[in-house]
């Protein structure tokens, strides 16, 4: 045998599995025996754990209060009318009131929400300075030209923090109060206005400028806030670790939203009595009303929710892997009636001839 | 001597001239080259002395005559011109363009969406990549010039005065070169000077055409007749000559000497570069061209660049892709200006002023968003799409080539792909031309028979001897498909006779060194005599004929010195004297032996080369060896064994002098056997056997082979003699006065010499049989002498039309005695024509036609042209593949009907129209009869035909591919004058009309020019995907017009190979080539543009949906790394490996079922629907996968990226579970690739997101990817949202495989079902028996399965035929009618039914009982022959299937209890309206349907 691999021609090919594309190959065919299986055991996967899903979504309870104030809707119409106009609109407050029956189970999240609110629109999204909300000096005093046009005020002074995403801070807040009993007095539930953003962004994204001389306002000097803003960046919280690009409240408004209708968290209620959830008994959320929506068909809502291990309640998930469990269920019946139908007919095929 | 040379009035022309004619020319064209000695001061500079000036001399002269030196610079860049030159060509590219166009909108800022470097970071590394390309070419390129560059030769010095060593590229025109035996010629050179003393040079151009024959050159007229060597310092001559140009085949100047004569200098004075000095000790000669100007060169156009259909067709889609992005962003645009309209004026918060403050005013912002989305959107009209396509082209062109299937043991050849970017064109053929000779034959002449002088002699025992090779061939094959086996021939051998041995060792020679691997041993051993293998060379005389030729040579011996020795003779034996005269002398062999050199040649001893006596010595060893019992070789047995290593054996010493001794001691004891038992004179044949003849065509070779059997041996020639040993008379020598060449128009050639015996002078003309039988002297038919003759014509003539249908080639002989006057009359105009400048081949032309008239006929030749191996089963291949084979042969038409036969392009069964007409008119009335013939049986007209079948328009017509399975649709042969008549503009409709129709094309005598029209007029006319295949010059012209070109790199050079896409050995590759890889290739690359366009679709909707909900803002929710790379990298690996690897049926079910190749004629895999429907597939999942994210992650806090990251991670899973959906085997490669994608896609995202904090604006993804992993939404989404997209195309698939299975999925389901019972059907095939083979073989059920789908048409057609009997007799006379599928299923069918109920068996038993021909069933679906054969009463064939046809179908009613009535097909019902009962007698029953029709 020893001359065959000397014997073999300068130019004969390799005869390897690879060069006579001989690989060893699994060859998946959609027969029935293969495919009815598939479809059978995928559906019933998807359907058990659309089912899990489905209850899971539905065990999370949500309350959520629409206070735009359109037309008679409590108290915040008013204020709805009185933002009509003015650029600064002027402070108002309304309050959404309501009963829990039972206890509301914890950990119970506060969010706001808002509709046909265009956070994704793209010159809208590229308006920051990322570099500038890290802290960095020199971005501080010179924003992005992606800020324009607020980048600087026409006094020439940078915005810190420029751009519009910042400038259209969401500005209501609010307060919830709890009454035990009826006529009882109301006590105001501690909300957790920290660890509402993500992790990273409000440790490594988002940092404040060097403080000097101890100060965060002096870091501040020689900015201006956003054309909208009331106060300052860095008087956006009382609490120092809170305020400035770290404030929590700006942080998760700065990560922008991907659709038209998004939440945004405010709070979180875990302290106190409040750790286990809402005890039962009535409720009211004052809301001081800033934030106008109503120019351009926003809505705004507040809105009281508690999670499960897949986070807030969304029913569609569930109902998702149920209907595609269930069609291919469907599609596995469709197929066996389509395969015995062959097989009789391939049988009588050949049987005719 | 009349016409003056053109370049007296150039400027660099000495001014020594005296005579200055008017000019042909204009003065100053510049159509001529003037070429003077370097050793010569130029003209007006007196002192010669001065040798600084001669390297000024020669740059003026350079620059003024612009000559290119001799280097070889075959590079497109220099270090500096790279980058620019390279650029520039890349932006030939339109997609190269039109991605920098939009890499470089991104530097606009109001549009851009991505950071400006990253949008160009694709489209650079594109371009990089493609750069890196052509700069590793270049570079080897550069490599391969400078080894050639600096290549040594010895070039006459000045200073010197002698030869020195200088590299090639220093050579410069004017130069002489000094070239040695074996060297390569560095330049066109032309030969000044010889050691031959006749000025002859001898040289072999296979580096040039592969032809390895010797070609004789010769010492300009006037130099050879030096005594003394030649001094290049004494040369003072100015030789003008043509420009440089690339035709091989010409050259045409003067030279003129200082004493103002000239001479004329022709081809065979110049020396081309690339060829190599053989059998010439030296030659000197002067440079003419150097370098990029020489003629081997110019021939050197680089490679073809052809676009394929299905490029074509991808290019076209790739517009649609442009007008789809441009809607999408149209729409977009629309969008957005009503959106900023709309929430503008409400001073919304979120809209963004511009950057003075001023508010955006709608229509920019529309403008600007139009952009954006181009840049966003730009996926659409994929990178990678381009690069992915080379690609994979490249690796299929790798496969191709590494097929060991397609590799020729026999010359170490395997199939070359020339071109890179047709590969799947292979699979999309429709109509196939072919040459003839050479292609489907072996070209390798063997004389076969002779007549001479009316007498035939048909030399049986020749017959049986080639009838041996015949059978030894496919004993040999045999034996080796059988693998292991071969020892055992050995044992055989040992106790059976010597002569069984001897034939099989001489088969096994001839196989070794006979056959084409003589091509090979010439290349590796470099030197080797063409066409004379033993089968071409041991010619077996006729006794009777032998006994004349003796007889004629006695008696001439004895009348030698007398006055008239011929006068002796009979007529007769008169005729058969010259006959094999004219045989010897007629031709341009060469003589070279290598025992007995010419003394004046070889000198040196290298001369001699040693590789001659190797081969020799080879050829003679094995067999002594293993006939003298040597058992330690022996017993190995087979022949390659002792071949092969014998080869590495003697390579490894081939320079060894010792090996000739060891030749000489080993020729002794073989030369007894070597001369077997068929040479009767062996005491001449010994020294006979030691000449060679370099033949430059293998005809020629024949007949000297042939007329060396009967003792007139050429055994020597030189340019002005040549000489015949015969055994009395001893060596005749002949002065050789002319050779009036070859030509395809002349057909014949001839010599005119001075005969020894007579003294007179004789013209010998050889020449085909059409020609040269028209110009014979006409005889009287009133004497008894001229009575005689017409009936020798006439009996020729008959012979040679009897020779014409056995297929042989013929030629005629005739010959002409010239007086002495006649002589010298001729002599005189042809000396002119040949002094002549000008139109010297024209005159030539007309000088010969004046010399070969009145001739006396001698005698005529048979020469048999094998059919190469496997030829007629390739051809029944590719035909039942739907493939329509034309075959276009210069060849007479009986000889072509016969060889057309011979390979089943034409059959016994079917009807041949012959189409030959006189003249225009007689064509135009042939060719309308014709059509209205074939209109009025051909059955395609009726609508059923054309179910099943997509045809290509012509409704009407029977689509090419059904004309296989369909009744018989007759033959069409047609004559080259009938042909050009046919191709005239208002013929050519009705000619392809009727050749459409017909089941083969067979051209006859048919020009070059003719072949590339009709392969022209079909390609054009009829839009079909064209092949030609071809191996000679006389093809060229066809392969380069169809689509595909296919050289057979065979004996007759290189031109077709050149010319060619595909190169291979054998025309039976083709079959491998087409069906296989063909089909692989298109079906692979088709789903992959596919696939393609569909993944990029998609993810672009996902954007364009998401507009909807960011205000048609162009903003993305997918990261712009993402969006970039995605193509790229991500995505990109797996498609790519199933591009290349995925099989969609196996190889060896697509030669068991051919007719799965009409899937890629029909374009079935790619065709715009398909297209569509992929988009709309592709638009679907997008839609599903950019829902399910949106409503999962409705109304919740997530943000942009963190919602958008999923969907790409959806994207990436749907796209791989789709490709899973169409990959068709998976193979480790597959799987790798996925999980590279996959894994690299997280892997980068994780690197990405975890990289920076704040860079990447404005995604600014940082954290992202990882938060996501620790959501369960995320995964929850990504599981649900591929299946839910691709749930559709699954069912679809398993639907569509199940109830309407494409023949495809019913070949892989087939290949799934039986893998390993795919190779015992092969062997079927190969032997043909098909006949009561016993139901052992699992081929049928095999077989079954793959005509399932067939059947349904075969009995749709079958019962057409039944049902209109009297409207095709002749389809139900043809055994072809009846689909060879029906018979089988029936077969199986009966054998399936045994098995599934026990009680049946009896009733087969009937059913065979009854129908007697049920047993003779052909088990394979390919045979059609034998199956018409076995039916040859049509009738009662087709009554018989149909009979058990019925029976089966009652057989089966009763054991399917479930029947619905419904599911019967039509004409099932038609034939049974009822199912039989299960009890009725089943003979009665075939009685019943008996008397249906």
């Amino acid at each position: 045998m020893t001359w065959s691999a000397a014997a073999r021609g300068a130019h004969q090919p390799d005869n390897t599995a690879f060069t006579q594309q001989r690989l060893p190959a699994w060859q998946p065919l959609l027969s029935a025996s293969i495919a009815l299986p598939l479809f059978f055991c995928a559906g019933l996967a998807f359907i058990g754990l659309g089912l899990g899903l489905f209850y899971s979504s539905n065990g999370i309870k949500e309350l959520e209060y629409d206070y735009t104030g359109t037309a008679g809707t409590g108290g915040c119409s008013a204020c709805a009318l009185a933002d009509r106009g003015r650029a600064p609109p002027p402070p108002c407050s309304c309050a959404w009131h309501f009963s829990l029956a039972e206890l509301f189970p914890g950990p119970v999240y506060l969010y706001y929400e808002l509709t046909n609110f265009y956070q994704n629109n793209r010159r809208y999204s590229v308006s920051r300075d990322d570099a500038q909300l890290s802290g960095l000096p020199s971005a501080l005093r010179h924003p992005a030209n992606e800020c324009a046009p607020y980048q600087r005020r026409a006094s020439g002074l940078p915005i810190a923090p420029c751009g519009a995403i910042a400038n259209s801070l969401f500005n209501d807040s609010f307060s919830l109060w709890h009454r035990r009993r009826a006529g009882g007095p109301y006590v105001e539930v501690p909300l957790d206005r920290t660890g509402i953003a993500w992790w990273t962004d409000c440790h490594v994204k988002f940092r404040n400028p060097p403080l000097v001389n101890g100060s965060l306002a002096l870091a501040f000097h020689g900015t201006a806030p956003p054309p909208n803003w009331p106060r300052p960046v860095y008087a956006l919280s009382p609490d120092p670790n809170n305020t400035g690009f770290v404030n929590q409240d700006f942080v998760v408004w700065m990560r922008t939203a991907a659709l038209p209708t998004f939440r945004k968290l405010y709070a979180r209620i875990r302290q106190g009595n409040y750790s286990a959830g809402l005890p039962r008994g009535s409720y009211v959320v004052n809301i001081t009303y800033n934030y106008p929506v109503r120019a351009f068909g926003g809505r705004k809502l507040v809105v009281l929710s508690n999670i499960s291990w897949m986070g807030g309640k969304n029913p569609f998930l569930g109902i998702a892997y149920l209907a595609v469990g269930s069609l291919c269920i469907l599609v596995g019946f469709v197929m066996l009636v389509v395969y015995i139908r062959y097989q009789d007919q391939n049988d009588e095929d050949e049987d005719e001839e | 001597m009349q016409r003056e040379p053109a370049a007296a009035e150039e400027p660099g022309c000495p001014g020594g001239r005296r005579r200055r004619r008017r000019r042909r020319r204009r003065p100053g064209d510049g159509r001529t080259r003037v070429v003077r000695s370097n050793l010569l001061p130029p003209p007006g500079v007196e002192d010669p002395a001065a040798g600084a000036a001669k390297g000024a001399r020669r740059r003026r002269r350079g620059g003024a005559q612009r000559l290119a030196d001799n280097r070889l610079k075959t590079t497109k860049y220099t270090l500096l011109s790279f980058l620019p030159k390279n650029l520039f060509e890349q932006f030939h590219r339109l997609a190269n363009v039109y991605f920098v166009f939009i890499a470089l909108l991104n530097f606009v800022p109001a549009v851009n969406a991505f950071q400006p470097g990253l949008a160009l970071a694709p489209v650079l590394f594109i371009l990089a990549v493609t750069a890196f390309k052509d700069l590793w070419e270049d570079y080897s390129r550069h490599r391969s010039d400078h080894e050639i560059n600096h290549l040594g030769c010895l070039v006459f010095s000045r200073e010197e005065k002698q030869y020195v060593n200088r590299f090639w590229k220093e050579i410069r025109v004017g130069d002489f070169v000094r070239l040695r035996c074996n060297e390569i010629i560095p330049a066109d050179i032309l030969l000044l000077s010889s050691s031959d003393p006749d000025g002859l040079c001898h040289i072999e151009t296979a580096n040039l055409d592969g032809e390895t024959n010797l070609k004789r050159r010769q010492v300009v007229r006037g130099f050879s007749e030096l005594v003394s060597e030649f001094n290049p310092l004494m040369f003072t001559s100015v030789i003008e000559c043509e420009k440089p140009n690339n035709d091989l085949t010409r050259f045409r100047g003067c030279i003129i000497h200082d004493n103002g004569k000239k001479a004329g200098l022709y081809k065979e004075n110049l020396l081309l570069r690339g060829c190599t000095i053989r059998n010439t000790e030296a030659v000197v000669g002067i440079v003419i061209y150097a370098g990029h100007e020489t003629k081997a060169l110019l021939n050197n156009s680089g490679p073809r660049y052809k676009r394929s259909q299905l490029e074509r067709q991808m290019n076209c889609d790739v517009l649609w892709c442009v007008l789809l992005l441009i809607c999408m962003s149209l729409f977009s645009a629309v969008g957005h200006g009503l959106w900023v309209q709309r929430y503008q004026e409400k001073k919304s918060l979120f809209d963004v002023p511009e950057s003075d403050g001023s508010s955006l005013s709608p229509v920019t912002a529309a403008v600007y968003s139009f952009l954006t989305m181009i840049i966003i959107l730009q996926v659409l009209i994929p990178i990678s799409l381009y690069v992915s396509i080379e690609i994979v082209k490249v690796c299929q062109v790798y496969f191709i080539n590494q097929d060991i299937e397609l590799y020729d043991e026999e010359t170490d050849s395997q199939l070359q792909c020339r071109a890179l970017n047709i590969t799947e064109d292979l699979g999309q053929i429709q109509y196939i031309f072919s040459d003839k000779t050479g292609t489907l034959t072996e070209n390798k002449m063997v004389f076969r028979r002779c007549t001479v002088s009316g007498i035939e002699y048909s030399h049986d025992a020749n017959a049986q001897r080639l009838a041996r090779y015949q059978e030894a061939d496919s004993e040999e094959e045999e034996a080796v498909s059988k693998g292991g086996s071969l020892p055992q021939r050995g044992s055989i051998g040992s106790h059976q006779s010597v002569r069984i041995m001897h034939r099989s060792q001489s088969t096994k020679s001839h196989r070794r060194t006979g056959s084409r691997a003589e091509a090979k041993w010439a290349s590796m051993l470099s030197k080797h005599t063409a066409f004379s293998s033993p089968m071409e060379k041991d010619i077996t005389p006729d006794p009777k004929l032998f006994e004349k030729v003796s007889e004629c040579d006695r008696c001439l011996a004895i009348a030698r010195h007398q006055e008239h020795p011929l006068a002796h003779l009979s007529p007769e034996l008169s005729d058969v004297f010259d006959f094999f005269i004219a045989l010897t002398i007629c031709n341009t062999v060469v003589v070279t032996s290598p025992d007995q050199p010419r003394q004046k040649v070889r000198v040196r001893f290298e001369v001699k080369s040693p590789v001659k006596t190797i081969e020799d010595f080879l050829r003679r060893f094995s067999p002594s060896r293993l006939t003298s019992g040597c058992s330690s070789i022996g017993s190995l047995a087979t022949n390659k064994a002792t071949h092969k290593s014998g080869s590495n054996f003697l390579s490894t010493l081939s320079n060894d002098r010792t090996l000739l001794k060891l030749e000489e001691k080993l020729s002794q004891p073989t030369k007894a056997i070597a001369s077997n038992g068929y040479s009767s004179g062996a005491k001449e044949k010994e020294q006979e056997w030691e000449l060679r003849y370099e033949a430059e065509s293998p005809d020629e070779a024949a007949l000297v082979y042939a007329a060396r059997a009967y003792n007139c041996a050429l055994v020597d020639r030189l340019h002005d003699q040549v000489s015949v040993e015969l055994p009395h008379l001893g060596r005749l020598t002949f002065e050789l006065l002319h050779i009036l060449g070859f030509d395809s128009i002349r057909k014949r050639m001839s010599v005119v010499i001075r005969h020894p015996l007579t003294d007179e002078i004789n013209v010998y003309t050889k020449g085909a049989d059409s020609v040269v039988m028209d110009l014979l002297l006409p005889c009287s038919s009133d004497d008894a002498r001229g009575r005689h003759q017409k009936k020798i014509r006439s009996k020729t003539q008959n012979y040679l039309n009897l020779y014409a249908v056995e297929g042989l080639r013929t030629l005629c002989i005739a010959k002409r005695v010239l007086s002495k006057e006649e002589y010298a009359c001729w002599l005189q105009s042809h000396l002119e024509a040949e002094s002549s400048l000008d139109n010297r081949e024209e005159l030539l032309f007309q000088s010969a036609i004046r010399l070969e008239t009145n001739l006396h006929l001698l005698g005529a030749t048979g020469i048999e042209d094998r059919l190469q191996d496997g030829v007629p089963e390739t051809i029944a291949k590719l035909r039942q593949a739907g493939l329509q084979i034309w075959v276009l042969t210069g060849d007479k038409q009986e000889t072509a009907i016969n060889i057309a036969y011979a390979c089943k392009l034409l059959d016994h069964d079917e009807e041949v129209i012959t189409l030959n007409a006189e003249s225009q008119e007689a064509c135009a009335a042939l060719l309308d009869q014709c059509l209205h013939y074939v209109k009025s049986k051909s059955p395609c007209s009726t609508p059923q035909k054309t179910e099943g079948n997509v045809s290509v328009g012509f409704s009407p017509l029977c689509p090419p591919s059904t004309s296989t399975t369909s009744g018989p649709s007759p033959s069409l042969v047609i004559d080259g004058r009938s042909l050009a008549y046919a191709l005239d503009k208002n013929l050519e409709d009705k000619f392809l009309f009727l050749a459409k129709q017909c089941r083969s094309v067979l051209c006859c005598r048919s020009t070059p020019l003719q072949k590339s029209m009709v392969v022209k007029l079909v390609r054009s006319k009829l839009k079909a995907m064209t092949l030609a295949i071809g191996d000679g010059a006389n093809d060229v012209s066809m392969i380069q017009v169809a689509d595909v070109g296919v050289g057979i790199s065979g004996q007759e050079g290189m031109q077709a190979v050149m010319a060619s896409d595909f190169a291979v050995p054998r025309f039976r590759y083709l079959e491998r080539l087409l069906i296989v890889h063909g089909h692989w290739c298109y079906s692979r690359l088709a789903n992959m543009v596919l696939y393609f366009f569909y993944k990029n679709t998609m993810f672009v909707g996902l954007l364009f949906w998401f507009q909807f909900y960011c205000g048609f803002s162009a903003s993305a929710m997918i990261d712009q790394w993402y969006l970039i790379f995605f193509n790229l990298l991500f995505s990109s690996l797996p498609q790519l490996v199933t591009g290349v690897l995925d099989k969609d049926v196996p190889a060896d079910v697509l030669l068991t079922a051919p007719q799965l190749y009409k899937s890629g004629q029909n374009m079935e895999e790619y065709r715009p629907r398909t297209f569509w429907l992929n988009m709309a597939d592709a638009a679907f999942q997008s839609l599903v996968c950019f829902f399910i994210p949106y409503l999962a992650y409705y109304d919740s806090d997530t943000d942009v990226f963190t919602w958008g990251t999923p969907i790409t991670a959806i994207a990436l899973f749907t796209f791989l579970l789709h490709l899973g959906i169409e990959t068709k085997t998976w193979t480790w490669l597959n799987w790798i690739a996925c999980g590279f994608s996959i894994l690299l896609f997280f892997t980068v995202a994780l690197i990405y997101n975890a990289s920076c904090a704040t860079c990447y604006p404005p995604s600014n993804p940082y954290w992202t990817m990882q938060t996501l992993l620790g959501d369960p939404v995320f995964y929850l989404t990504c599981l649900i949202a591929p299946v839910a997209a691709l749930l559709p195309r699954l069912f679809f698939k398993a639907v569509q495989g199940n109830l309407f299975p494409t023949q495809l999925q019913l070949g892989r389901q087939l290949a799934k079902r039986s893998p390993k019972k795919l190779i015992a059907p092969k062997e079927t095939f190969a032997q043909g028996h098909l006949l009561g083979e016993p139901r052992t073989e699992s081929s049928e059920q095999r077989s079954i399965k793959t005509s399932g789908p067939l059947s349904q048409d075969c009995t749709s057609q079958a019962s057409w035929h039944v049902q209109q009997p009297a409207c095709s007799p002749e389809a139900s006379g043809e055994p072809n009618v009846v689909d060879m599928n029906m018979p089988l299923r029936e077969d199986i069918l009966l054998e399936e039914l045994s098995g599934q109920a026990p009680g049946s068996v009896p009733r087969e038993a009937i059913l065979e009982g009854c129908s007697g021909a049920s047993k003779m069933k052909p088990t394979s679906t390919s045979r059609t022959a034998p199956l018409s054969s076995i039916f040859n009463l049509p009738n009662f064939s087709s009554l018989n299937w149909i009979s058990s046809f019925s029976l089966v179908s009652g057989l089966g009613s009763i054991l399917q209890f479930s029947r619905n009535s419904l599911q019967m097909d039509k004409q099932d019902s038609e034939f049974l309206p009822s199912p039989p009962q299960p009890d009725q007698d089943l003979c009665g029953l075939s009685g019943q349907t008996t008397d249906y029709f």
